[in-house]
């Protein structure tokens, strides 16, 4: 601290409690509510303090399902979002790392041209070429299925710049000892590149992750089955437009379950992670 | 750019790019073209013909008074999200840049919400500030405020603010923190030998050396607010009340699912594609130029 104050501080920690209860109450209010019973929250008369049906309800929500407009136990949405949350992080993970070797340890015609046409991709998300690609799922037959979830999404630059950049810092050296050792371009990617890349991954991973598991105008538009629909979708099934038919302590609840996976992810891999957001999104 | 030591090989890297290269060209390319193809076309009602009608499509857009309001509301959103939600992560990063007690559980408690799903968002504010029985909307309703988002476009309007705001609260935290964090302290020591008080020492020091990192988070949040927003507002309004909340992105949507004009469809996000592509550049020009790593 460049100089001390009387009161200390005070108003950091004050200002940051604000911060910290402004970004916590709704989730907050989202548990409580499911841990009350339907008639109490419709009838308005929510109280602050959890209530007696957390079991009940997170047994409900995670098996049985709502008895309202989607009648798939969120426990299969679940496991549909996690499937595609997966897919789409090792998926653009492996495709990017080995292209971005390419790119960086070869030389071969058209490489410029390749890199571009992978570079272009960064600019344009999913959401504004939505439709034609909804016709090129549909006419490959993936509709319903995890290629046509995930591979639209898989579609783009990110981690392939990052790994680029991340070759590009790595000594030549390294590449001539190996070669000394006889290694060819398969034992070098496998024995030196991946192990040095191995930060770069999980930061990319935990992004990409949050990424998959977040998606929602793309599995909207795609999935028709109730079986194959993420939760995020499911969530806004659940509500109902009028008032009285929405079981809100299950919609609570599925809300708590849809945010645990990814804010766990983030918890726990909170240096990687930053490091990895400041990297790639810079 | 170039790498002194590399392999020599002819056919192996081609092998390598393939998978990308393969996915990028059938599910990125291949439809960002049909967009614009599509949107010289004109479907009639049964989509039995099209007709090419050169830019009919961009023409009746522009002439129709819907898309400019849809254009007007989607830039107002877009600055009222990034300036509230950047203006508070900017005050909280400035407090937890401080050598406090407990410092790391403050950065713990306030980013998490990046990890939240926008429909998720939307469902937690539509039940606080639902009128007839969210918390929220009893303690307005006990100051006097009518509230009603689902009749009042202004109120649903502020509902879809004040959400996507409160997401985006923990991302530009992040980004302020790592940017402060960077700042050299003596820069700081020195300013305050000199006799600069804390606010001063704020604007004519420590705020300059952000501003890149504040340009590149304004691009950032026009973005977020562009089009993942689309969560939001389909949980929370579905466009309504009379379009109230319908911003670009939920338009392409709307009109092309419910309204099946696919032309009018395409041509709205081939004009979207040229934003983002306007504000990337931007971005490139103006910040890369001046941030160094």
């Amino acid at each position: 601290m460049v100089e001390h104050r009387r009161f200390g501080n005070l108003l950091p920690h004050l200002i940051l409690w604000v911060g910290v209860l402004i970004v916590a109450f709704p989730v907050y209010i989202a548990f409580i509510a499911s841990t009350q019973d339907n008639a109490t929250i419709a009838n308005g008369q929510m109280s602050l303090l959890p209530g007696g049906h957390f079991l009940e309800t997170y047994y409900r929500t995670l098996f049985v399902g709502s008895s309202g407009t989607t009648r798939e136990p969120v426990g299969t949405m679940l496991f549909n979002s996690f499937v595609m949350a997966m897919l789409i992080a090792v998926g653009k993970i492996a495709i990017s790392l080995i292209s971005a070797y390419a790119i960086v340890y070869f030389r071969f015609p058209f490489r410029m041209t390749i890199f571009w046409l992978i570079f272009i991709t960064l600019m344009l998300p999913v959401e504004v070429r939505i439709y034609p690609t909804y016709k090129i799922v549909a006419d490959l037959n993936l509709l319903d299925s995890y290629a046509g979830l995930t591979l639209p999404l898989i579609a783009s630059a990110t981690a392939t710049l990052l790994f680029r950049q991340f070759f590009m810092t790595v000594p030549d050296e390294l590449l001539e000892a190996s070669r000394i050792d006889g290694a060819g371009p398969f034992r070098f990617f496998w024995d030196t590149l991946l192990p040095l890349s191995r930060t770069n991954m999980a930061a990319l991973f935990v992004i990409l992750f949050i990424l998959g598991w977040n998606q929602y105008l793309w599995p909207l538009l795609i999935t028709t089955r109730d079986d194959m629909q993420t939760i995020q979708i499911g969530i806004r099934k659940m509500i109902v437009t009028s008032d009285a038919l929405t079981e809100w302590p299950v919609v609570m609840a599925t809300a708590v379950l849809a945010m645990l996976p990814p804010v766990a992810v983030v918890v726990l891999m909170q240096k990687l992670f930053v490091r990895g957001l400041v990297e790639t999104e810079k | 750019m170039l790498k002194n030591a590399v392999f020599q090989s002819k056919f192996l890297p081609y092998w390598l790019v393939l998978p990308q290269l393969a996915v990028v060209l059938v599910f990125f390319y291949w439809p960002a073209l049909q967009a614009v193809a599509q949107s010289f076309l004109l479907q009639d009602a049964f989509g039995l013909s099209t007709t090419f009608v050169w830019f009919e499509n961009y023409q009746e857009l522009l002439a129709d008074p819907d898309y400019f309001s849809a254009i007007l509301r989607t830039f107002v959103f877009s600055v009222l999200i990034a300036v509230s939600s950047l203006s508070l992560a900017l005050l909280l990063a400035v407090m937890a840049d401080r050598p406090l007690r407990g410092s790391m559980f403050y950065r713990t408690l306030l980013i998490w919400p990046y990890a939240v799903a926008p429909p998720v968002v939307g469902v937690l504010w539509i039940f606080m500030l639902n009128p007839s029985l969210g918390v929220i909307a009893h303690g307005l309703r006990a100051i006097g405020v009518d509230w009603n988002p689902l009749l009042d476009g202004n109120q649903a309007a502020t509902l879809i603010i004040l959400a996507a705001a409160w997401k985006q609260i923990s991302y530009n935290f992040l980004f302020f923190l790592a940017g402060l964090q960077a700042i050299p302290g003596s820069v700081i020591e020195a300013a305050a030998i000199d006799g600069a008080r804390p606010m001063r020492r704020f604007w004519t020091i420590v705020f300059p050396l952000l501003s890149p990192t504040i340009f590149f988070l304004i691009v950032v949040n026009i973005v977020y607010a562009f089009f993942e927003t689309f969560g939001i507002i389909d949980t929370m309004t579905r466009g309504g009340p009379a379009k109230a909340t319908e911003t670009l992105v939920y338009k392409v949507y709307s009109d092309g699912l419910l309204g099946g004009n696919l032309g009018s469809s395409a041509a709205q996000s081939v004009i979207l594609m040229g934003i983002v592509i306007a504000l990337t550049a931007f971005q490139f020009r103006f910040v890369e130029r001046k941030v160094n790593y």
